[in-house]
């Protein structure tokens, strides 16, 4: 392990693959690694020539090597012209977020590590996001954003978006809610650069076309001090998705469709690229929606390719330069997966896991006792655009009770502004009284994921309920004997309306 | 190595006083009993660990206390009951987010974590991991089946059942980041069996961890089995963790604690 000081000495510095992750750590970067982040230059670059020893000449063609997109983006970040998966490689890290429940836990690892005095290694690199436990008189669910907030203070954290007054979220404009909604709204998610993030979801800003992956407080504690983190570079599953989308489908259905079809741990340390025609017509809270859940296949991180609907969801949002990339053609991927969406169904995760697939229609003997909308999965503006759609189309009332949670302030103002299509100007906000809904909580993760005990719309019973949200393991909506169903905003609604699982086409067809 | 060293002296009183219920000497097998031997680094580091060492239900036993240091962590024995678990225990079933208030990195906290450790199991599981009103579990090891630890990023779940004084988990296979977690943390030892045990342990059997041999031993059953060497992650976890594997290893300066 003492290999650190070997860069120094080496031929090529690019050879040395173990021992540049050391040299990452210790102040003892090799000249040149220096020399190249400075200029930041893809031509400087281009001349570190990779050395070639072990390959034979015919298999290399050039000196560059085909990548995936997610090689792509660990090699900028780590300063490497190639590198295949299976490397250790240190990775600067672009953007590290944090929030309630994580945030206390990483600062206290940090002040530990690094001293009581010490700096963040980028003041404006690191974003806290108290999202979780915040509508609560949980002391210290309270008490954890007091923390965030002395610390970002401190700090001076450029981005925290805090909350003082919980009787109303309105009077708190910093405030935004759920963090992974909440980094796209606000401009943190680019192209080409790495995001960590200290919650499993962070992979949702892989439909960005960037490096996105939950840590650990002890992972994130050295982020903060260093800004570099050791990752293993991933091996790549490629998910090919094309043919016309069916007006009834949405790509929580197409997600769930791939978690069935790989399971649960079908993509453990791997990343999931998602392509094809399908997959360029989707907007971006819809690849959002496909990237979030790549966790609950046991995914590193999703990615999507940047095309003009990234570009411009970036308009306005962010005034840093990116760059995206892109896997080459003749990249290699651990395997391919093809899907024809035209044929695709609505699907459910029937309880207990993700991976429990069925058809929605084949569910329609199953009876709720609710309904709940929200999360980064399924609490964007588009989702409940999507609810609306259904409800608007029925036009009659809701058989259980239907918790609508926004996932960010954002959303919670879309809900009361936007006029849904085809509604004669009415608001979903609107649509959704008529209904019978719950109005609109304020945003966050709320039930999602249970939390403390006066949680809105919480599982405190052990009842069956049709979620737009990500995991129905047991007990993670709050009662272990609960059963959760995991579906698209348009199956959630559909439901709603019969109080049974219901296909959404009954409704939209 | 001093720190692997200084986890546990059986001799010593605070670790004796954790082991509530196993004779577990009585039950190694013959050949298997090796005292650790006394030197002074183990007696000067178990005054700075004593309160770590106590946590822990399990008693590990390091074969020889003057080991070249890089074979530390193949010296590591671990002795006690396990519980045993199935497929997909995700995060929410060793730490249900009602408890992720608790900052782990606060020691009353910390303790805490550790007796909600595994609370969020479904009844069907009739034994619970930790018994209400007790901060300690009675089981040293969980045994496991596939994907263990899959869901949340939430390092409070390594966290809870290093806390709860487990000291391994031996699964068929682990989610990414609760492996990761386990290692930088140092909290717990994931470990990988080559085959699907859960099915053949039952919860209150008596194991024996072989680090060394990769190799696990169910007393009540008599069966053995090989398990997937723990490699680099090993010394990571005896050091307690990627930072104090760091700072021992020369990879970052010692730091003068501040509090």
């Amino acid at each position: 392990m003492a290999a650190s000081t070997a860069a120094l000495t080496s031929t090529s510095f690019l050879s040395n693959k173990k021992d540049s992750d050391l040299a990452a750590f210790s102040s003892s970067l090799p000249f040149s690694f220096r020399r190249c982040e400075r200029t930041v230059s893809k031509k400087i670059c281009s001349v570190m020539a990779p050395q070639q020893s072990e390959r034979k000449p015919s298999a290399t063609g050039s000196v560059k090597t085909a990548m995936t997109m997610t090689e792509k983006i660990f090699a900028k970040a780590s300063q490497k012209t190639q590198l295949s998966p299976g490397e250790n490689v240190w990775v600067n890290v672009d953007v590290l977020m944090t929030h309630d429940v994580c945030g206390p836990g990483s600062i206290g690892i940090f002040k530990k590590e690094f001293g009581e005095d010490a700096k963040v290694w980028d003041r404006e690199k690191v974003v806290i996001i108290p999202d979780h436990y915040i509508f609560t008189s949980d002391e210290r669910a309270n008490r954890n954003v007091d923390i965030l907030r002395d610390f970002s203070k401190e700090q001076n954290i450029k981005y925290f978006y805090d909350i003082k007054d919980l009787s109303d979220f309105r009077v708190n404009p910093d405030y935004k809610g759920v963090c992974h909604v909440a980094l796209a709204q606000e401009g943190h998610c680019r192209p080409g650069e790495v995001l960590l993030g200290t919650d499993s979801h962070t992979c949702t800003a892989g439909a960005f076309g960037q490096f996105a992956s939950g840590i650990g407080n002890t992972d994130a504690g050295f982020v903060l001090g260093t800004g570099k983190s050791l990752l293993k570079v991933p091996p790549t599953l490629r998910f090919v998705m094309d043919g016309e989308m069916p007006d009834y489908l949405l790509a929580k259905d197409l997600i769930l469709q791939i978690i069935g079809e790989i399971s649960v741990s079908g993509a453990t340390y791997k990343a999931m690229e998602f392509l094809g025609t399908t997959v360029e017509s989707l907007t971006m809270e819809e690849r959002m929606t496909l990237c979030n859940m790549v966790v609950e296949a046991g995914g590193k991180n999703g990615v999507i390719p940047p095309d003009s609907t990234t570009f411009k969801y970036l308009e306005g949002k962010t005034s840093k330069a990116y760059e995206p990339v892109y896997s080459d053609e003749n990249a290699r991927f651990l395997s391919e997966y093809r899907f024809d969406v035209s044929k695709l169904e609505p699907v459910v995760a029937k309880p207990h896991s993700p991976d429990n697939r069925a058809l929605a229609r084949e569910c329609k003997d199953v009876k709720i006792d609710r309904v709940y909308v929200g999360s980064c999965t399924g609490g964007k503006t588009e989702d409940f655009l999507a609810l609306a759609k259904v409800f608007l189309a029925a036009g009659r009332k809701v058989k259980v009770p239907t918790f609508i949670v926004p996932a960010t302030q954002k959303v919670w103002m879309d809900l009361y502004s936007i006029p849904v299509p085809g509604a004669g100007g009415k608001t979903c906000s609107q649509i959704f009284e008529e209904a019978g809904c719950d109005t609109p909580a304020s945003p966050g993760c709320a039930a999602c994921l249970g939390g403390p005990r006066d949680t809105y719309a919480r599982m405190n019973e052990p009842q069956v309920c049709v979620s737009t949200t990500n995991r129905n393991f047991p007990g993670r909506m709050g009662h272990k004997e609960g059963q959760i169903y995991l579906a698209s905003p348009y199956t959630a609604a559909a439901s709603a309306l019969t109080g049974y699982v219901t296909d959404p086409r009954e409704f939209l067809q | 190595m001093t720190m692997a060293a200084s986890l546990y002296l059986s001799q010593s009183p605070i670790a004796t006083a954790t082991r509530r219920s196993s004779p577990f000497i009585s039950l190694l097998p013959p050949q298997s009993i090796k005292f650790p031997s006394f030197h002074c680094h183990t007696l000067k580091d178990l005054s700075i660990t004593a309160s770590h060492a106590s946590q822990r239900a399990a008693t590990i036993i390091p074969r020889a206390a003057a080991t070249p240091s890089s074979a530390a962590s193949s010296t590591t024995v671990f002795h006690g009951s396990c519980y045993v678990v199935g497929d997909n225990i995700d995060t929410d079933q060793i730490i249900p987010a009602e408890y992720l208030t608790l900052v782990p990195s606060n020691p009353s906290e910390y303790e805490k974590l550790g007796s909600y450790a595994l609370i969020g199991l479904p009844s069907s599981y009739s034994t619970r991991f930790v018994e209400p009103n007790e901060m300690k579990t009675k089981y040293s090891i969980i045994i496991a089946g596939d994907n263990f630890g899959c869901g949340s990023s939430r390092e409070h779940a390594p966290v809870a059942l290093g806390a709860s004084g487990a000291v391994a988990v031996v699964a068929e296979s682990y989610a990414r980041i609760f492996f990761r977690n386990s290692v930088s943390t140092g909290e717990i030892y994931p470990l990988e069996s080559e085959i699907r045990i859960c099915d053949e342990c039952k919860t209150g059997d008596v194991l024996t961890i072989e680090l060394a041999e990769s190799r696990l031993i169910n007393h009540t059953t008599g069966k053995e089995y090989k398990l997937k060497p723990i490699g680099d992650a090993g010394p990571v976890i005896e050091a307690g963790g990627i930072f104090a594997y760091a700072r021992k290893s020369g990879m970052i300066p010692s730091l003068t604690p501040s509090s």
